[in-house]
């Protein structure tokens, strides 16, 4: 741990009052290491016009919380890494084998999950425990949790690397892609999976009921000002990291929620992106 | 009606699709030579674009699909692909170089494209008049311009067979004569065999050497003069066949539902 103690000297050396509390700045490095991650997620779930289904990722996690409880884990992580992924994978297959629009079948599937999981923790009252996971902390982030923030944003990375351009391929046209040799149910499939466990990793950050708009947020936000997807991806990244720095720093002032603060930021963002894009895009 | 199969050539033999009780194609017999190009017609529903999606290898079938080529000795050679429509959202930020380098390159181009690569697919481009579009997003193409870049894409590198889905969708005359007369200089120049599905029978036949009549089976075949002037033809499928002016467009929201979550 001598790294997050360099980074604790570097950040307590900032002039600012907030930089005095260890919770700050490991909320700091944490939103450093999560807002580009979901940037780039971002880039491709809504180019695939995905956000619904990422929703449902999120609130799933209620129901793996509910899972977990069940089963007498005393970390709901596990269950709620399984149910997601399960649930992403089924999806996937239903999206192929339906002609029912998969906007329908999002719907059941996420008030289906999110009433079992309500049903479950409300038995006897107990449902203000959980209130925690539907707006999350991102200042109770351990220096434990930020290394596997670092591990996840390395795989993210290299994942990126190799199979971005067979995403751009598949996304366009999925016949064209198989006829470049590129397994197109292998990519979507792996993407969803990536997907799951990124969102429940950080459900403690963000909370169930934001989670979807730092994914949405930037890569939206970035649409309205670029043309390719070179600009796309940095200026969602930008947009991502700024509105994280900022909302965080804010909500210490303000007292509030640092993970709503941050997408009130980020919304922002998107609102000046759309206002400015009548101008850059023409 | 030839059914002999050369040296080099793709053969299709008693080719069934089922889609649960339904037959979408039914003992469909043809072939195509190298440097032969043939246009299938047929009304819609008729198994066109099924029977291209089989031959890429996309559709379980029944039958036999045969490719005898020169140096890929049965293996299943470099197939070339221009899909009838693409599926992406209008307003998605992927520029035609995106697209070409996403198909020809493993360089993930989110990261940015290197000048030499920037080269190769301006070079990819120019052959197929299309390389002033280089920066255009692909929402902002016209159709025939769209049918060029897929073109430049399904001809990178040269594969043995091309199949090119519907070109005439959406693309006006000037641009589908001037598809077509890129397709007749390719075959010529690389002695690739091309499969074209078209609605468009009145432009096409001057360009094909062979046009195959289908519904469902082979209905007929030959060289567009005999088959135009078969009687059983035009009187079972004239009027379906002729009705190309209601064509949605190629980029058509539509079309873009496929795909979505």
């Amino acid at each position: 741990m001598a790294i997050i103690e360099v980074w604790y000297r570097l950040i307590g050396a900032l002039p600012f009052g907030w930089t005095h509390y260890v919770f700050m700045k490991n909320a700091l490095l944490a939103v450093l290491l999560v807002t580009p991650l979901f940037a780039i997620l971002g880039t491709m779930v809504v180019n695939n016009r995905m956000a619904f289904f990422t929703d449902v990722l999120g609130h799933s996690a209620l129901t793996g919380i509910a899972i977990g409880v069940l089963l007498g884990f005393h970390d709901p992580t596990l269950p709620m890494i399984c149910l997601a992924v399960v649930l992403a994978i089924a999806i996937n297959l239903l999206k192929n084998a339906t002609r029912a629009s998969v906007d329908t079948v999002l719907g059941v599937i996420m008030a289906f999950i999110v009433a079992l999981g309500i049903v479950i923790l409300s038995r006897q009252g107990g449902f203000v425990k959980y209130t925690s996971y539907l707006i999350g902390d991102i200042l109770a982030v351990t220096p434990q949790q930020i290394a596997w923030f670092f591990v996840i944003a390395v795989v993210v990375l290299g994942y990126w690397y190799v199979a971005g351009n067979a995403m751009i391929l598949t996304s366009v046209n999925s016949s064209l892609a198989r006829s470049r040799r590129i397994n197109t149910f292998l990519i979507e499939t792996s993407f969803t999976i990536l997907l799951a466990l990124v969102v429940i990793v950080s459900i403690r950050l963000a909370g169930i009921l934001i989670i979807n708009s730092l994914l949405i947020l930037p890569a939206a936000a970035s649409r309205n000002l670029t043309r390719n997807s070179h600009t796309y991806t940095a200026w969602a990244v930008i947009i991502s990291i700024l509105s994280g720095i900022t909302g965080l720093i804010v909500s210490y002032y303000w007292g509030t929620a640092s993970g709503a603060t941050i997408v009130l930021f980020a919304s922002g963002c998107y609102g000046v992106s759309a206002l400015l894009g009548r101008y850059v895009m023409k | 009606m030839r059914n002999t199969c050369e040296h080099c050539c793709t053969k299709v033999e008693g080719l069934t699709v089922r889609l649960g009780d339904n037959a979408i194609l039914d003992n469909v017999n043809l072939h195509v030579d190298c440097g032969e190009v043939v246009g299938v017609v047929g009304p819609n529903g008729a198994g066109k674009t099924t029977l291209l999606r089989t031959i890429l290898g996309e559709i379980r079938y029944q039958g036999k699909i045969v490719f005898r080529i020169a140096g890929s000795a049965s293996r299943k050679p470099k197939i070339g692909y221009v899909p009838q429509k693409l599926q992406f959202d209008l307003s998605s930020p992927i520029s035609v170089t995106d697209l070409v380098v996403s198909a020809i390159s493993r360089y993930p181009v989110w990261a940015g494209v290197s000048k030499d690569l920037s080269e190769r697919v301006k070079d990819v481009l120019s052959l197929f008049s299309a390389e002033h579009l280089l920066k255009r997003r692909l929402g902002e193409l016209s159709g025939g311009e769209l049918q060029r870049v897929l073109l430049a894409i399904a001809m990178t590198p040269v594969p043995k067979l091309l199949l090119l889905d519907e070109p005439a969708s959406g693309v006006d005359i000037k641009g589908l004569s001037l598809f077509y007369q890129i397709v007749d200089d390719l075959r010529k120049k690389n002695d690739i065999a091309v499969i074209l599905v078209t609605h468009d029978l009145a432009g096409v036949s001057s360009y094909v050497d062979r046009l195959i009549l289908l519904n469902r089976s082979v209905i007929a075949q030959g060289e567009p003069k005999e088959v135009l002037s078969n009687e059983k033809l035009v009187k079972a499928f004239g009027p379906a066949l002729w009705n190309v002016s209601c064509l949605p467009n190629l980029t058509s929201k539509e079309n873009n539902k496929n795909g979505d979550y």
